[in-house]
């Protein structure tokens, strides 16, 4: 994820301080990884030397002077373009699992014990993010379907390889 | 989930022709459990929840209810276990289509000859719980897909049952209502504590399970007893 963007996107609500904007950030996207304050201080440096924020103001606290930044239009520019701008979609070719099948198939080891091994380990964080989509908002049930799509996209792929294993251990051996 | 099996099938073979469906498979199941049996296409687990619910006689092996032997029992005895213990969701809601929805639902409690003002109570309370109280009076050509599933589980949780069989429930259905159908299929049987054997293929499906059986040529592996 582009932290700089998103940054740029919340500040279009207006002002923040470098803690506010932390705060919002991962009350809306950290989950379980909040942004490390050096990360928040470091990109909010970056954006003020490209001009894509201003200092909105600085007020002395207690402890050391608290910046106010706020967008730029330079800025709003910047998170239209990226909003409009298509992800590169992940073809994940290098695919650790696929590199353990044809291991196991090449030194004679069970294939279909590792893939059956991956397969309880995939549906255990199914029901996990099963059980967090009924008991979360709106928001936390869209950030675990995303993640269930994707694990029952592997669990197909494991499925598949299952049937194919035979086949991929003769032409292995051909 | 502990507590003693409510429903156990042991070592289970069943052939249709020269081909075997079953080959030895084996399953139990304890009140308030969901259980999902996955696998792909024509490995068995159509088969292996048809012989749980004594629809299908295995040629081997044994189903065990609440400890009595299924296959002991007179066919009567067995179909009346059918009506009383267990409810059913098949992947089509197979609702009768002359009825409205609210007889459907009161059909299994009719069958069992209760009156048909109390049935009819039993079963708006039912709609009412799977959120589709206002289709009471629609006949099922009225009504979607997703709403006919969520009657078809009324239908299924009407009598109260032990066990619920439910054979792709939701393959029929976009994943929104298949979701909806889930959620409500398993948060009802929970609060009931009926146990749910589940058929699915797939992985979004059996995570509202508490544990998942895999067919693989006939034959089952219970991935999370056997790491």
């Amino acid at each position: 994820m582009s932290i700089g963007q998103t940054f740029l996107g919340l500040l279009e609500a207006g002002p923040r301080h470098g803690y506010d904007l932390k705060r919002a950030y991962d009350d809306r996207f950290g989950h379980s990884r909040p942004l490390p304050y050096g990360q928040v201080y470091a990109t909010l440096s970056r954006l003020l030397k490209d001009g894509m924020v201003e200092l909105d103001g600085i007020e002395p606290g207690g402890g050391p002077e608290r910046k106010r930044y706020a967008v730029t239009a330079a800025g709003v520019t910047d998170v239209e373009r990226w909003l409009a701008t298509a992800e590169k979609p992940e073809p994940y070719l290098q695919n650790t699992l696929y590199t353990k099948v044809v291991l196991a198939l090449l030194t004679g080891r069970p294939a279909a014990d590792l893939l059956d091994v991956q397969r309880a380990e995939h549906l255990r964080l199914v029901r996990e993010l099963t059980r967090r989509k009924l008991t979360g908002d709106l928001a936390e049930q869209l950030i675990c379907d995303h993640a269930l799509f994707h694990l029952e996209a592997d669990l197909r792929w494991l499925e598949l390889t299952a049937a194919r294993l035979d086949e991929l251990a003769r032409r292995m051996r051909s | 989930m502990t507590g003693p099996p409510l429903l156990v099938g042991e070592d289970l073979r069943k052939s249709f022709g020269p081909t075997p469906a079953l080959d030895g498979a084996s399953l139990d199941v304890v009140g308030g459990e969901v259980v999902a049996i996955m696998g792909p296409s024509g490995s068995g687990k159509s088969t292996l929840l048809h012989c749980l619910a004594g629809i299908v006689r295995p040629d081997s092996g044994r189903v065990l209810y609440e400890g009595h032997d299924m296959s002991a029992m007179s066919d009567s005895a067995r179909s009346a276990l059918r009506r009383t213990r267990f409810g059913f969701v098949f992947q089509f809601g197979r609702l009768v289509p002359e009825l409205t929805c609210l007889e459907n639902v009161a059909l299994p409690l009719r069958m069992e000859r209760v009156r048909r003002g109390e049935a009819e109570r039993r079963a708006a309370e039912w709609l009412d719980r799977l959120e589709v109280a206002g289709l009471a009076g629609k006949r099922p050509g009225e009504i979607s897909g997703g709403q006919g599933q969520r009657v078809a589980v009324a239908r299924a949780l009407v009598t109260g049952p032990r066990v619920v069989f439910a054979d792709e429930p939701t393959g029929a259905l976009d994943s929104l209502n298949g979701e909806r159908v889930m959620r409500l299929l398993t948060l009802t049987a929970r609060e009931t504590g009926a146990a749910v054997v589940l058929v699915t293929h797939e992985a979004r499906v059996a995570g509202y399970s508490d544990r998942e059986v895999v067919v693989r040529d006939g034959r089952t592996r219970d991935l999370q007893r056997s790491r």
